[in-house]
């Protein structure tokens, strides 16, 4: 029934608070609540499972490592690229692409929309005509 | 002034807790050199007297003594500053004008006027925005940018936009409704080529990015789902 499981070296996503967003690896367990955690651009710290979203990559380390080897275990399973390819880590990116798109992307956006849907309707005829005889 | 070297401040008698100075009081007196400046003035410190006054001139006195006393009021030395332009409104910065009769129009900026408005235009063809002033507090400034090098907007400035002088009409009855009308309508030909000059080389920078043309001849609105304090403009 459970498929990801808090372990040492399970990555997991911030969903609270002030590192919102940043990909964290879990580097201990503290108490039944709360976890040790750790990433390569910030300072080692316990955060509650509940501000954490679990992911389904893992890294090799042991408990509590040192950063040069948690960043090396990190490039070693390549996370980053691993996420990026993932559904979930392509999802996140676009919603950040749309979230910073300028008043002049929104207005092209707009437009090729229109234009992608003015296409897709015409080749819709075009089936529709064949289908009819 | 002239700009001159300045030299660190450097303290004689450095506090050893406050109120307390690290050197005495004779030590500080050679420290000063107090003992030179005497030596050179032959053992007296040197006096300087103040130079006799000259007499003031005699005041007449006033011929009028006003009756009540009235207080002057307080002298007033406030320079206004000029409107401090937001950093993001660059020359050349596609600006949303968001009241008046252009409300929603996309337009680019020229340059700030000395009275705090900025100046800003269609292009008219483009848009039927023509040179006009808007207040920096109607407008959201976009991170849209037109490269403005080729445009000379050095002679326009407020005197521009007064209102024309009304020439002293000569009481005439039956004309005098008539004659009004026909007036005011017309805007001065010179005006009309000012705007075409400007836009002329506006219009060629613009063209030259793709979508831009269309971009600012479309109106802003806010659609369903759009919240403006999420948005990047």
């Amino acid at each position: 029934p459970f498929k990801r499981y808090v372990e040492i070296g399970r990555v997991a996503l911030v969903n609270y608070g002030k590192d919102y967003g940043q990909l964290v690896v879990i580097v201990d367990v503290i108490d039944q609540n709360r976890a040790l955690v750790d990433a390569p651009d910030m300072v080692r710290c316990q955060m509650n499972f509940k501000r954490l979203s679990l992911t389904d990559i893992t890294i090799n380390i042991k408990r509590v490592p040192k950063k040069k080897t948690l960043i090396a275990a990190m490039e070693a399973a390549d996370v980053k690229n691993k996420w990026e390819n993932s559904s979930w880590g392509r999802k996140l990116i676009v919603q950040k692409r749309r979230a910073s798109l300028n008043d002049f992307d929104r207005f092209k956006l707009m437009l090729a929309k229109i234009k992608r849907g003015g296409l897709i309707r015409q080749e819709l005829a075009k089936l529709k005509k064949q289908n009819s005889f | 002034m002239a700009p001159s070297q300045k030299t660190a401040k450097v303290c004689r008698n450095p506090d050893l807790i406050c109120g307390v100075g690290k050197f005495s009081r004779s030590k500080m007196y050679h420290k000063r050199g107090l003992w030179a400046i005497k030596a050179k003035n032959g053992g007296v410190f040197p006096r300087h007297d103040k130079k006799p006054a000259e007499p003031a001139a005699a005041e007449k006195p006033p011929k009028f003594y006003p009756a009540d006393d009235v207080k002057k009021p307080l002298l007033n030395k406030r320079k206004p500053k000029p409107t401090k332009l937001r950093a993001s409104i660059t020359p050349g910065t596609v600006l949303i004008i968001l009241a008046g009769r252009f409300k929603g129009k996309r337009v680019v900026f020229l340059k700030q006027l000395t009275s705090g408005l900025l100046l800003v235009t269609g292009p008219f063809k483009i848009n039927g925005v023509p040179l006009r002033r808007v207040n920096q507090a109607y407008v959201i400034s976009t991170s849209t940018k037109v490269d403005i090098s080729g445009v000379n907007v050095e002679k326009i400035d407020d005197r521009y936009f007064a209102k024309q002088a009304e020439k002293k009409k000569k009481k005439g009855e039956g004309e005098f409704f008539e004659a009004d009308k026909e007036e005011k309508n017309v805007l001065p030909q010179e005006k009309k080529d000012e705007q075409k000059t400007v836009d002329a080389a506006l219009i060629k920078s613009i063209e030259a990015v793709p979508d831009l043309k269309i971009y600012l001849a479309a109106r802003f609105s806010l659609k369903a789902g759009m919240k403006p304090h999420e948005l990047v403009f």
